[in-house]
């Protein structure tokens, strides 16, 4: 699969995503840190009902060679996590954005949603990381 | 000087010549003169071989070793007869000088080797995930420890007085980088007490510690002390005596989550202590937090069977701050030669050889008790250690044994106060009938000339 | 025979079969439920093998020829100090006296077993410069957590309550492994352009909330850190303890001594520059050396010299009376085997044999420097930091990967092909595709042309069709495992 950054989601420069519907965000992580991480092995979700912060991490995501904290794009309460990447943590390389996400959370600020990235800001930041 | 390196000054002169340099001084231009060392390092100058190996045989001749005396000593560490296999096997050069499987394509010989060892000690933990190995037993107890704070989050850990006095110890400081502290549950008739270790327990212990058997010999009551030890909560951690599995049941059984322990038995020497190895066994849901190497089985790209190091994620090299240990060289040759034992002795041999020592202790209680002014410390059921009171100073007695060329066990006073001249006296299938009975004899003479104060002449 | 189906002791059990002879059972027997609880007692035998005595030899000789070794070939682990062990040390190693001696012998019967251990102390602390060395600590890890519970203990005994400990980001993971361990917080010092400590970055984190600074010079990267002095005083000046990891000491033993470029603690691997065999992945020692100020909270026991009265002969004590001691890190009194061995090896080389293995191991390192800074190694390997090493030096493969496609792991696995433990890849995490080459003193010159020519084959090969690289090894027992599906699913042990 080639890199790519869908248009309809906005993004971290921890290189996590969001989707936001109805006051509620579905999180994942991009193309760009799937590929950095390289297969994924383990996946160690928060609790429903847990809360998340912006900016923090709220979960690790390990290949055979590494281990990467998953920042939290926005702040909310956890309403929903994917068991399917549980099970299946390959998931997240093969689909990033949609089998792949990792939790749903119901937003506390929705507002914060001005500080993320858009698709093309987030491209144009790995561009100057090269 | 003996030297084993080879470069001659022709190779020196050809080095630097590529190198660029005009002398080796000028590769330590560097070093600011203030650190240089402007004087030899005074140390005596290097030896012959030959010479070295008269300086170490003279200073082994002066150690009392288990073939210099009839040896009792036991505590942790035991004179069991290691095979010539183990030795022949162990000092090849493909196992005695590689290091850590880094490259597994060319270290099959070592992963495999440690997928044996961590079957065997599931075999004998009755636990189903066991890591390659830690140093030795008490920093075994000390780092189920780690994973006790790790997984429940709690500040502490409550110890049975049957626990090793040096794992306890350890313990006690390991306590101070985890931030937990640690409370001692007491022992009643030699054994833990059931009414402390209920009282004792609560919402803040992460994990209870228990020995099996314990230190004082005595077969711990698992099955009464293990709902208990868990009632609120906590981690059950077993420290085990592998050699005694062979009859006892494991501690997996009664639902420990950890057993942990000291592998000097199997097969590797007594060495003054060490190096030995320190086994680590646990239920599955703690496999992510176990420290140590672990080797798992897997194929390769033309579909071969082969072994790699696993959950690698867990250690320092990549978790670095959260891995779940900072350990990095352990004990891999100790826990091959522990393998080999455990084939040697194998499925029979292991069970024949608790059966052995179970038979010959309680021979050796019996003799014991019999003696005047020796008492059993306690009337449990024992595999290969007991430990009886004396009513005579334990150290004189101790030094009239060795006269007679027997080493009668290790003193308890300093460890439990409350038996200022208690002995623990050690069996293993070296001790036979008939130095059991002469350690007999030894020790009557031994109670009685210190009772009546006799001040004859001993050597010490 | 390499390339056997690899079979565990365990499948080939067969029912009946045995090595072992267990004694004859010469007591009064009584029966086992008379003696333990029938409860307590285990319904089966434990399901260990059952073989003979030549299966078991031919079992373990084979699987061990699917091992590359030391003692076969060229072994340039970075930071490992993979450097020849001497055989006479096995011999002495194996002598009763040392070897059958119980841990707990009185200590007038291990006189020889204590005087070794003293005199070990009293090499280690004339080496590394500091005079009070406990050699407990099993293994360079095991020495770091001592250093910091010594630390912890020290600021405590002084009213003092810290919580950070500082390491370069280029330390390695034992070190912020321990840090967690000890209860403090790892904070990263940044490295400059030399490859030594950012002492800017350093002046700005070194508060009085720091309790120690970890440090290794050389550094991992292989270079000496020029103002260590500097630092030392920058990090004394807060009353932290500076804590030097011994893992790099091969590059300079009768040189410079830790103790004298201002360590209040050192840990030495035994099993690095004193020559103690690797095991597969140990046994090893870290004893530990400690300035003055530190020495109360030593770990307990210490081996004591006691002088004699009247003329008599000192003698040697375990001195448990150690009031402020952080108290024990394990049972006993540490690895006495491996004592055995480093200090046969320290009275085998003596002083200026020791200092003579370090000078030898630099200009080593800095001749095969030299070969790889020429041809393609030269242009696809750069140095990282561009200056002379000590006994070891990093490169990068960035441009091998940019430019051939080749990564690190692929000149690796390609190495084995010809006959070469690669060297250390993927650390220091500071350089990119790095690759850490340490070949000690004990090589000869010939073997470190071969390797430098094995390494331009690779990279010739490799501008050729890289994807030769990118599938190796071939001729080795197994080939490239998949360690993805090993994590993923982990069978830690043979299913019975």
């Amino acid at each position: 699969m080639a890199d790519n950054y869908p248009d309809d989601l906005l993004y971290h420069p921890e290189h996590d995503w969001v989707r936001i519907e109805d006051g509620e965000g579905t999180f994942g992580i991009t193309w760009y840190a799937q590929d950095a991480l390289g297969e994924v092995v383990f996946y160690d979700p928060p609790e429903v009902g847990a809360g998340v912060t912006k900016d923090q991490s709220y979960a690790e995501v390990e290949s055979v060679k590494a281990v990467s904290d998953v920042i939290a794009p926005l702040s909310g309460e956890v309403t929903a996590v994917n068991e399917a990447v549980s099970e299946t943590p390959e998931l997240v390389n093969e689909d990033p954005y949609t089998a792949g996400w990792l939790v749903k959370v119901k937003l506390s600020d929705p507002g914060e949603a001005e500080q993320l990235l858009s698709a093309q800001a987030y491209e144009d930041l790995l561009s100057a990381e090269d | 000087m003996t030297r084993y390196t080879s470069a001659t000054d022709a190779d020196r002169e050809q080095m630097l010549a590529a190198i660029g340099a005009s002398s080796v001084d000028e590769l330590f231009s560097d070093i600011p003169a203030g650190v240089r060392l402007d004087r030899p390092l005074e140390l005596p100058a290097g030896m012959t071989e030959q010479a070295v190996y008269e300086r170490l045989a003279e200073l082994a001749s002066r150690n009392t070793g288990a073939e210099d005396e009839i040896t009792f000593l036991g505590a942790g560490m035991y004179d069991h007869y290691v095979p010539a296999i183990v030795d022949s096997i162990t000092q090849r050069s493909e196992f005695l000088t590689p290091y850590t499987p880094y490259q597994p394509e060319i270290s099959q010989g070592t992963l495999q080797a440690m997928f044996e060892f961590q079957t065997s000690i599931s075999e004998l933990t009755g636990l189903p995930v066991a890591s390659a190995g830690l140093y030795e037993g008490p920093s075994s107890v000390a780092a189920a420890a780690y994973l006790a704070r790790g997984a429940t989050g709690r500040p502490k850990f409550l110890v049975s007085r049957g626990l090793h006095p040096h794992s306890r110890e350890a313990l006690e400081t390991y306590s101070a980088g985890y931030g937990t502290s640690v409370e001692d549950i007491a022992l009643a008739g030699g054994a833990t007490d059931l009414a402390a270790l209920e009282a004792a327990v609560d919402d803040d212990t992460a994990a209870v510690f228990l020995q099996q058997p314990n230190f004082l010999g005595s077969v711990e009551d698992l099955a009464a002390l293990a709902p208990v030890a868990k009632s609120t909560g906590a981690l059950l951690v077993v420290a085990v005596d592998a050699l005694t599995l062979g009859v006892l049941r494991p501690p997996g059984d009664f639902g420990a989550d950890v057993a942990v322990g000291e592998g000097q038995p199997l097969g590797n020497r007594l060495d003054y202590g060490g190096p030995s190895v320190g086994f680590f066994a646990a239920r599955e849901e703690h496999i992510r937090r176990m420290p140590g190497r672990i080797a798992g089985e897997t194929t390769d790209v033309d579909g071969r069977r082969g072994f790699v190091l696993t959950l690698q994620t867990r250690e320092q090299h990549i978790r670095r701050e959260k891995a779940t240990s900072n350990i990095c060289t352990s004990q891999q040759l100790n826990a091959l030669a522990a393998t080999i034992y455990l084939s040697w002795l194998g499925r029979p041999g292991i069970v024949e050889l608790g059966e052995l020592m179970t038979q010959r202790t309680a021979y050796a209680r019996e003799r014991l008790a019999a003696i005047d002014g020796v008492e059993p410390l306690h009337s449990r059921p024992a595999v290969r250690e007991f430990a009886v009171s004396l009513d005579a100073p334990v150290d004189g007695v101790l030094r009239r044994c060795a006269a007679d060329g027997i080493n009668a066990g290790y003193p308890l006073g300093h460890d439990y106060p409350e038996w200022p001249n208690g002995l623990l006296i050690a069996i293993t299938e070296r001790r036979t009938r008939a130095h059991i009975d002469l350690l007999a004899d030894a020790l009557e003479r031994a109670v009685a000339a210190e009772r009546a104060g006799t001040t004859e002449a001993v050597n010490a | 025979m390499q390339r056997d189906r690899a079979v565990t002791i365990f499948e080939k059990s067969v029912s009946g079969r045995r090595a072992a002879v267990v004694p004859e059972i010469d007591v009064p027997v009584k029966p086992l439920e008379q003696l333990i609880p029938r409860d307590m007692l285990r319904a089966e035998g434990p399901r260990l093998p059952e073989v003979s005595e030549p299966e078991i030899v031919r079992h373990y000789n084979r699987i061990s020829r699917r091992n590359f070794d030391l003692d076969t070939g060229f072994y340039p682990l970075g930071s490992c100090t993979m450097k020849h062990n001497p055989k006479v040390n096995e011999r002495v190693a194996a002598l009763p006296g040392h070897a059958r001696l119980h841990p707990l012998t009185p200590p007038q019967r291990a006189q020889g077993a204590l005087e070794l251990m003293w005199l070990l102390q009293a090499s280690l602390a004339e080496i590394c410069g500091l005079p009070h060395v406990s050699l407990q600590p099993s293994a360079g890890a095991h020495g770091e957590l001592a250093g910091l519970l010594l630390t912890r203990a020290y600021h405590e005994d002084r009213g003092e309550a810290r919580h950070k400990v500082l390491t370069p980001d280029t330390a390695h993971g034992t070190n912020p492994a321990t840090v967690t361990m000890a209860g403090y917080e790892a904070v990263k010092v940044a490295t400059d352009e030399r490859g030594g400590i950012d002492v800017d970055d350093l002046r700005t984190k070194a508060d009085d909330d720091v309790a120690c600074l970890m440090l290794t010079n050389p550094n991992t990267l292989g270079l000496f850190d020029e103002r260590i002095v500097e630092i030392a005083e920058i990090v004394h000046g807060t009353g932290a303890t500076l804590y030097y990891d011994g893992a790099n000491l091969n590059a300079v033993m009768g040189i410079s001594r830790p103790g004298d470029m201002g360590f209040d603690i050192v840990h030495v691997n035994l099993h690095k520059s004193f020559s103690q065999p690797h095991g597969g992945g140990g046994p090893g020692a870290g004893p530990i050396a400690v300035s003055e100020r530190i020495e109360p909270f030593l770990p307990r026991p210490q081996v004591v010299k006691v002088e004699g009265s009247n003329g008599t002969e000192p003698h040697f004590e375990l001195d448990f009376d150690r009031p402020k001691s952080i108290g024990r890190l394990r049972g006993f009194q540490g690895n006495f085997g491996v004592f055995v061995r480093s200090y046969a090896y320290i009275l085998s080389l003596g002083g200026d044999g020791l200092r003579e293995a370090s000078e030898t191991a630099v200009l080593n390192a800095n001749y095969l420097l030299a070969l790889m800074r020429k041809g393609r190694a030269g242009k696809y390997l750069p140095i990282a930091f561009d200056r002379t090493c000590k006994h070891e030096f990093v490169l990068s493969g960035q441009r091998a990967k940019r430019e051939l496609g080749v990564k690190t792991l692929d000149i690796a696995k390609r190495l084995l092909d010809h006959g070469f433990h690669p060297p250390t890849v993927y650390f220091p995490l500071l350089v990119d595709e790095a690759l850490m080459v340490e070949p000690t003193e004990t090589e000869a010159k010939e073997t470190l042309d071969a390797f430098a020519a094995a390494i331009d084959d690779i990279l010739a090969e490799a501008e050729r069709d890289p994807d030769v690289a990118q599938n190796a090894p071939y001729t080795t027992p197994v080939r490239r495992l998949d360690e993805v599906g090993a994590t993923r699913k982990p069978v830690v042990r043979q299913p019975l």
